[in-house]
């Protein structure tokens, strides 16, 4: 009975999946499929800090963001002229930022009785901002002229982008560290709006500052870690492949020349299904391997100090746990695989769209996966990934389907009935809200609710 | 004369405009601290709720307009302000009983009120972008400008102008008459009163005989009149964008708390700290220099503390800054 629920609730999600791509096509049951698999790496992230540790981390997007960055800095190409001309004031700028930051940090730590420590710090910070840009205005006009069109940026580091990955985990944990530093002292509510603003700060950081990020300018055609469309529509063996697992299709046409054009439209079509295959099983390994690791750490003793600090934080304190290292550790590992997931969809996505990360989208609905799925529970998390995205690339259809339903007494030029077809993308936060609100109030502890385990 | 150019320079780009956009946030941010302190939870929906008071505000003033029926000089949506602060009354009431009593009842955690407000917050989001749809809508008439900077140069020969437009002044005046009404009902009348006892000490005043039930219901329509018409204020003065509005919520939550959450004067100062800081540390000073100091001093740079993009950074960095050193606000939180 023990795990009756998991296998029933994913065996309908694949069903689900298998259903679109038969009824729609292969292509967007894949698309699904991954990005299914990208959000549950989220949630899995957000469920370690507010599932194991119960902290409340609304700043996901913000760690997104920085995954997102990650990819840009790893796998680009340097721009040499840029680091000719700029690269050694960005350097310093770089090397005065984390001055200014350890400088901080003694003077907390050494001058801890001093009455006037706060206002010491805060004069820093404000005296560092305007010299900060003293140094480094320069170089950055400098950068950002070079090749504005196509560059004007730093580049990266000419990687393969799969290390951006980890790259991006462990960018997220260090601005986490900053970030858990500062704010995990704070009450449940404060630390959630809290979190909010400092990833909107981070959003905001990743989208001006152009010499690292090319800003809205966007980064695209980034490296992939599977192999390219046009790449495999050229390749011999892939072609003859598509007319082997094709055979009895192609054999029905005696004409050879649309027998030739047939095949080519499947070779189209069978090389974007080949590539999102790829990218499903990096995925899917991915998925995997954190969950097992997630699943063991839950049943490690670690895992039973955390849920007693998560429960009864005095209680664990009176045992002699450290509460505030282990929540500070925790912030840094859940932000860390967030930042991994944010890598791996900008890798997805092959572009990096500073401007398109919003609150609503890449904060609050992976928290709906994490409500909806399960909290504390991986294997809730990545369920609610998975019927969360679903229902998000799905409810437009299904919107459509109802509103036909109940304005098919309505004529089709129908003032009224134009304007909700018209607004059918907007269903999909309609369907969330509700189905939060649903779950909140009869299943509270979401679809697959977290298990006692006994040892 | 110089030294009153760059008066007016302040005042036409900092100044004026500070107020407004302060105005606009104090309102909205005495209603979120209003919620904090009476129900105790931090209310996500808020912004969401304001775009819904402001909806209902433009489609009256629509309704209105092809009647032909316009308020003169002002705007016609303060004609329409009372039937929009009606809908969202209703409209809050109805979410209050639907979902946030179930809750209530339950004591549950404070994080679960933060939940559930996500997913009003969803549904809001989407019944206002099915209803009115996402784009920017613009739905100021009447007199636009109080004063034009070219007559305001005419007038005074200076070479600065100073331009005030009619609905910062609106804005002005709704709030100073909007906020004067809610001081003097929480302070000086007998049911503002015992809403500040129940926020203060929720078993005290049912001890007291304070009717939860009737507090609450209170506290959802002042918070919903505060919303449509810090709302319809925000729109009439730059424009209706429902993301906009749910932007909107970051800084409002940053002036709540800054001002000591669950604190309605703090929350109102909160808002004007917000607001002159993020205009005046993103405003370039080089003319207001160039005008004070002799030209051999005269600054090359343009003295802006941080560029415009980083406009919103700045109220999350006080944020973080106030939360680091007085992490209970300015002014004390959590009293009514």
């Amino acid at each position: 009975m023990k795990n009756f629920d998991i296998k029933i609730s994913f065996s309908i999600m694949a069903l689900l999946i298998i259903l679109v791509g038969i009824f729609q096509s292969g292509g967007v049951a894949l698309s699904i499929l991954n990005l299914c698999l990208i959000s549950a790496v989220m949630s899995m992230g957000v469920n370690i800090q507010w599932g194991f540790a119960g902290l409340i981390n609304f700043g996901v997007m913000g760690f997104l963001a920085i995954g997102g960055l990650a990819t840009v800095l790893v796998s680009v190409p340097p721009v040499i002229e840029a680091w000719s001309a700029g690269g050694m004031g960005m350097l310093v700028s770089g090397a005065f930022i984390i001055a200014v930051v350890l400088l901080i940090f003694f003077i907390n730590k050494k001058l801890s009785d001093y009455k006037y420590k706060n206002y010491l710090i805060f004069l820093i910070i404000i005296l560092s901002i305007p010299l900060l840009k003293l140094i480094s205005g320069p170089s950055i006009s400098k950068i950002e002229s070079i090749n504005a069109a196509t560059s004007g940026f730093l580049g990266g580091m000419n990687l393969p982008i799969i290390f951006s990955w980890f790259f991006g985990a462990l960018l997220s944990a260090g601005v986490a560290f900053v970030i858990g530093k500062v704010c995990l002292g704070l009450r449940s509510d404060y630390l959630a709006i809290s979190t909010l603003l400092i990833s909107g700060i981070i959003v905001s950081i990743v989208k001006h500052e152009e010499w690292l990020s090319r800003g809205v300018k966007n980064v695209i055609g980034l490296k992939r870690p599977a192999p390219y469309e046009v790449n495999l529509q050229s390749s011999d063996w892939f072609i003859r492949l598509v007319e082997f697992l094709n055979t009895s299709k192609l054999s029905k046409i005696f004409d050879i020349a649309e027998r030739q054009d047939l095949l080519s439209k499947l070779v189209i079509t069978s090389s974007g299904i080949v590539v999102k295959l790829c990218f499903a099983f990096i995925f899917l390994f991915v998925v995997c391997s954190l969950l097992y690791f997630s699943e063991k750490a839950l049943r490690s003793p670690w895992g039973r100090m955390m849920r007693a600090i998560r429960d009864n934080e005095d209680a664990a304190k009176a045992m002699g746990k450290n509460v505030v290292k282990q929540h500070l550790f925790i912030f840094m590992l859940g932000s860390a695989i967030i930042g991994f997931a944010g890598a791996m969809l900008v890798t997805y996505d092959g572009l990096f769209t500073p401007s398109s990360y919003q609150p609503l989208r890449y904060t609050f609905l992976i928290w709906v996966m994490v409500l909806l799925g399960g909290t504390g529970n991986n294997y809730g998390a990545i369920l609610g990934a998975f019927v969360v995205w679903f229902i998000w690339i799905q409810s437009a259809p299904f919107a459509l389907y109802i509103i036909n339903l109940f304005t098919s007494q309505l004529d089709e030029s129908n003032a009224i009935k134009l304007h909700l077809i018209n607004s059918i993308p907007y269903f999909r936060y309609l369907m969330m809200g509700l189905g939060l609100l649903v779950v909140m109030r009869y299943r509270p502890k979401g679809l697959l609710p977290e298990k006692v385990i006994r040892n | 004369m110089d030294f009153l150019n760059a008066i007016i320079l302040i005042s036409n780009f900092i100044i004026v405009p500070a107020i407004t956009y302060g105005s606009q946030l104090a309102l909205g941010a005495i209603g979120v601290t209003l919620i904090y302190g009476v129900l105790r939870f931090a209310n996500f929906a808020y912004g969401d709720l304001m775009a819904f008071g402001t909806m209902i505000v433009i489609l009256f003033t629509w309704y209105l307009q092809s009647k032909g029926i316009t308020f003169g000089l002002l705007p016609t949506a303060l004609l329409a302000l009372p039937i929009g602060i009606l809908f969202t009354i209703a409209i809050s009431l109805f979410f209050d009983k639907t979902i946030f009593e179930y809750y209530r009842e339950k004591k549950s955690n404070p994080v679960t009120f933060i939940v559930v407000s996500l997913g009003i917050m969803f549904v809001l989001n989407a019944v206002v972008r099915i209803i009115i749809g996402p784009n920017d809508i613009n739905f100021m008439d009447g007199h636009k400008f109080i004063m034009k900077a070219r007559e305001f140069k005419q007038l005074t020969g200076l070479n600065e102008g100073l331009a005030i437009k009619s609905t910062q002044v609106i804005t002005l005046i709704t709030t100073i008459i909007t906020c004067s009404l809610l001081f003097y009902f929480l302070n000086k009348t007998k049911t503002g009163k015992s809403m500040r006892a129940y926020s203060d000490n929720e078993d005290l005043a049912l001890l007291s005989g304070i009717d939860p039930k009737k507090i609450i219901l209170l506290t959802w329509v002042i918070v919903s009149i505060l919303a449509t018409v810090a709302g319809t204020l925000y729109g009439l003065d730059k424009s209706f964008k429902p993301f906009t509005y749910f932007n909107n919520l970051l800084p409002i939550f940053a002036a709540t708390i800054v001002g000591g959450i669950g604190n309605p004067l703090g929350a109102f100062y909160g808002g004007f700290l917000i607001a002159f800081s993020e205009i005046a540390l993103t405003y370039a000073y080089k003319k207001f220099f160039k005008y004070l100091l002799p030209e051999s001093l005269e600054p090359s740079t343009l003295i802006q503390f941080i560029s415009t993009d980083y406009k919103f950074a700045i109220s999350f960095a006080i944020l973080v800054v106030v939360l680091i050193f007085r992490p209970n606000g300015i002014f004390k939180g959590k009293v009514i």
